[in-house]
């Protein structure tokens, strides 16, 4: 039975100026261990998708629709503090600024310390030390022992970045949701943090949730990829099959403009307009105002179809 | 590629220096430029490429007179500016204007665009209403601008159109250079080719010279015709495009290329893991500033300061090391 | 002036908003009217009869009579002329020296930042209502020098407010942006960083309206501010504090709710005015 279950889920946010539908029907699954990386641009729903997942929506938004079934349960039908609890131990996050997750006035130790006695009541002082230096190190912080004494800002981003995933870690989780964990620091430390969370995911057969607007990033550590157009998923599929055959206009669009590294491309080819307004969805498919094979089909949203080993949502497959 | 180069900005070993207050009466020095060498030419665009806290957004704002350079000499069409400050420059500051990273945050938000795309024309040209007015309509035709816009105020525009405002309002004044500060970073990524594609074009069309600052790899490929790359405040490596691509030899240049993630590379491998941080400008080390992370690394590295040595024609590399 | 009509609109969407508005008008217009609106004048001593001393409110004075005979309803709404006139006044002139001071302290920085901000705390380790009591307390009463001791003690929160809008924005690309161009100083200044400062002051002074009026009144009930011929709503309070609980409670009472309305309104609409300021962008 897959871990994580989201079915036709609308999260909402209900403002003086409308109603601003950042999720608007929405599926997947995962299975333990899995990696999926939920890729699109500001906007498309993404990081809302997460913070219904971990049951954070706070007014004006809600979800209006669906549900989420995680390890058997249907968080949507939990109350407040039982889901408060999973959210600490089975489902944990980490976000794209390491200096907001971290307390800027306690030590990292004590920060560790204080997050594991919240879980583990039966904890004493030094076996909590004893875990966290333990968690340091396997999150490759160097000096473990001695940065348990520093304070947030005497660490670089990506030392910051490592705490928070050890913290995230620590209490075994069944599901990391990551929010553009790598996106604020640099590309050699990157390159650094996306191998330690891919060997740790192994190590603890957590499943992860990988949100990001980097293509390049998702491809590197993600087993399925989900592409994300102002509040629903274009195309879902295995990441070595959607990636190297996109089939959707959009997927292929951002292929397109992408510039690469490889060899110098001649011409970047850019999506033309923007994304709509999610307070003011066109009728029909959201993305055939931008779309070069728009026609009169796509004043109704194309149906969900699997073609070629993916989930994708477009008439002109 | 043209063998004839015209040469529109000379900077000569420039350095700056920041100070830092430290406790009560100490005071600490920030080296965020050494010796900073380069030429931009006419029509050609140079990429600044680097990490964070390498100095390239500094030596931007430095070209462009926000600071003034500790050491070292700058001169633009001949004549040195480095002393003098935006104010002071008069008419030759017209002819360098600059595009920032966060497009909001370089647009007043208490003004319209209109205001705003006038601003530069009310300081530095003598024109008539019906000129000015012209100006405008004619750089929003080329920037993608809605006249019909004109009114609105920069938060009502999203952000790919707020960067075309910022460029609309560098190219009013038809400048000959244009400082590029990650210009397409804190876009969308359907939108950062839309930008790109402008400023290219616009580049083109006005013979103008860029230094574009970035620490996108990927963009470098696509944009540069030189490329510089920037550790700790210093040129590591700088070279043509091709050259550079074809053939990194700075150990630095070599691990960045590695560790930038692609369609179809595979970057997240135990290799890659080196555990040692990079050192603080404040307190740099002796010798060479990469020794500590270097996979080439001698005894002598961590002894001699390395010069930026000629390897090749038009190819520097600051490595007495590398093959 | 179409921008002006969408704002009032969406700023009265808000019922609270609407309701402290309304209020607002009221008391306003009230005040201005006032020697239209009221049967007698309270100032002109001609004509108040001692002999009509504590009435209570009945057919011939609405709200009953104060000790010297003054109709409580005439004298309310003579006091509240004081109360807006001092409120606003001293409002606008300590918001003028508060954004100078600001502006300048913020933007070089150095050692005139130093001076105004040690000045400024100074000033705000004594309570506002000590200092503005001890200058009334040696100059004497005055309804013009209440105007001058409110604002010496309040431009200090405006050029804080100020200070610190400025110390943000400065390091803002626009500004930079600005000293590309060659913009100089006092162009920037007043050119590109006041419109963005002005947005929080003018939250800010709604807000110091309230208190302006609150001090003035608390002046007056100690006796050191306005004359006791030309009672404001302070006074009036003051005055009938001592018979309050002797039974003749409408000399305190009214003039009482009315301040306490009017500081309500006031609150309402700076509430309001603060959060359709922030966070968009525009208005």
């Amino acid at each position: 039975m897959a871990l994580l279950q989201l079915h036709n889920l609308h999260t909402y946010f209900f403002t003086e100026t409308g109603i601003v539908k950042a999720v608007n029907g929405i599926n997947f699954s995962l299975e333990r261990g899995e990696i999926l990386g939920l890729v699109g641009e500001s906007g498309a729903g993404k990081s809302v998708t997460g913070f219904s997942i971990l049951g954070l929506i706070d007014p004006p938004g809600r979800i209006v629709e669906g549900d989420i079934f995680f390890n058997g349960k249907n968080l949507l039908q939990t109350d407040a503090s039982t889901y408060r609890t999973i959210r600490g131990n089975q489902i944990a996050s980490i976000f794209q600024d390491p200096q907001t997750s971290l307390d800027p006035v306690m030590t990292i130790g004590s920060q560790i310390i204080e997050s594991l006695q919240a879980h583990h009541p039966h904890l004493d002082k030094k076996a909590a030390w004893r875990r966290a230096v333990e968690m340091l190190e396997h999150v490759g912080l160097p000096a473990a022992k001695k940065r348990m004494h520093a304070y947030p800002h005497q660490l670089s981003g990506g030392m910051k970045q490592r705490v928070v995933i050890a913290m995230a870690l620590l209490n075994n989780p069944l599901l990391l949701i990551a929010d553009e964990p790598t996106t604020a620091l640099d590309v050699t430390i990157q390159a650094q943090i996306l191998y330690l969370m891919q060997t740790l995911v192994k190590d603890f057969n957590t499943s992860l949730i990988f949100i990001s607007h980097d293509l390049s990033v998702i491809s590197q550590i993600c087993n399925t990829v989900a592409v994300m157009y102002a509040g629903r998923i274009v195309e879902y599929g295995d990441k070595s099959i959607l990636l190297s055959d996109p089939k959707h206009p959009y997927t292929k669009g951002l292929i397109a403009s992408l510039p690469t590294l490889e060899k110098s491309k001649k011409h970047l080819t850019p999506i033309p307009g923007t994304m709509p307004s999610l307070s003011n969805l066109p009728r029909g498919c959201y993305f055939k105002d931008r779309c070069p094979l728009a026609d009169s089909q796509c004043d109704h949203y194309p149906e969900e179809r699997i073609v070629a080993g993916r989930r994708i949502s477009c008439h002109h497959i | 590629m043209s063998p004839y180069l015209d040469k529109l900005l000379e900077i000569n070993g420039v350095e700056k220096n920041f100070d830092i207050p430290s406790g009560f009466f100490a005071k600490q020095i920030l080296h965020a430029l050494n010796d900073i060498t380069l030429t931009l030419y006419r029509g050609k665009t140079l990429a600044l490429v680097g990490e964070s806290g390498c100095g390239k957004t500094t030596l931007g704002k430095t070209i462009l007179g926000l600071y003034p350079p500790s050491k070292g000499s700058i001169r633009f069409k001949g004549e040195e500016i480095s002393r003098h400050t935006p104010s002071q420059r008069g008419a030759l500051q017209q002819k360098m204007q600059m595009i920032f990273q966060d497009p909001y945050a370089s647009l007043n938000p208490r003004k319209r665009i209109e205001t705003i795309l006038e601003q530069p024309l009310h300081l530095h040209a003598n024109m008539s209403k019906q000129m000015r007015r012209k100006s405008i309509l004619s750089i929003c035709e080329e920037t993608g601008i809605d006249p019909a816009s004109l009114q609105r105020y920069p938060h009502q525009f999203s952000g790919g159109q707020q960067q075309r405002i910022a460029i609309a309002r560098a190219m009013i004044l038809h400048p000959e250079l244009i400082l590029a500060d990650e210009p397409i970073a804190s876009l969308d990524v359907s939108i950062q080719a839309q930008i790109l594609n402008l400023m290219m074009q616009l580049q083109k069309k006005y013979h103008m010279a860029m230094l574009f600052i970035t620490h996108d790899i990927a963009v470098v490929r696509y944009v540069s015709d030189f490329v510089a790359v920037m550790y700790l405040g210093e040129i590591v490596e700088y070279a043509d495009k091709e050259t550079l691509f074809n053939h990194p030899v700075h150990p630095y240049t070599q691990m960045l290329f590695a560790s930038v993630p692609t369609l179809h590379n595979h970057i997240v491998k135990e290799s890659l893991q080196k555990q040692n941080e990079i050192p603080s400008p404040i307190n740099l080390p002796q010798g060479c500033f990469f020794a500590d992370r270097c996979p080439l690394k001698v005894a002598t590295c961590t002894q001699a300061h390395p010069e930026l040595a000629t390897y090749n024609k038009g190819h520097l590399v600051r490595c007495p090391v590398a093959p | 002036m179409k921008h002006l009509y969408a704002f009032t609109s969406r700023f009265f969407k808000s019922k609270r908003a609407l309701f402290g508005g309304v209020l607002f008008l009221l008391f306003t217009v009230a005040a201005l009217f006032a020697p239209l609106l009221t049967p007698q004048n309270p100032y002109d001593l001609t004509q108040i009869y001692l002999q009509n001393s504590f009435l209570p409110p009945g057919s011939s004075f609405w709200l009953g009579t104060d000790e010297m005979g003054r109709d409580i309803y005439s004298a309310i709404l003579y006091g509240l002329r004081t109360s807006l006139y001092v409120g606003i006044a001293s409002t606008l002139f300590s918001m003028l020296i508060g954004l100078g001071m600001g502006l300048v302290s913020g933007y070089f920085g150095g050692w005139i930042d130093r001076m105004i901000i040690r000045l400024a705390d100074i000033q705000l380790s004594f309570p506002a209502i000590l200092i503005a009591l001890i200058i009334m307390a040696l100059w004497g009463q005055g309804i013009n020098k209440i105007i001058v001791a409110i604002t010496i003690v309040s431009w200090v929160y405006y050029a804080r407010t100020v200070r610190s809008v400025v110390l943000q924005e400065k390091e803002k690309e626009y500004i930079e942006a600005a000293r590309a161009l060659g913009m100089r100083h006092h162009h920037i200044l007043f050119g590109e960083l006041l419109p963005n400062v002005l947005s929080p002051v003018i939250v800010l002074a709604t807000v110091r309206i309230a208190y302006a009026i609150i001090l003035e009144a608390t002046l007056s009930f100690l006796g050191v501010g306005v004359p006791m011929t030309k009672p404001s709503l302070g006074t009036l309070i003051s005055n009938g504090y001592e018979v309050l609980f002797s039974g003749d409670w409408w000399v305190s009472i009214f003039p009482g709710i009315v301040l306490m309305l009017l500081i309500i309104a006031i609150n309402l609409l700076g509430d309001r005015l603060r959060e359709v300021l922030n966070p968009s962008g525009g208005f």
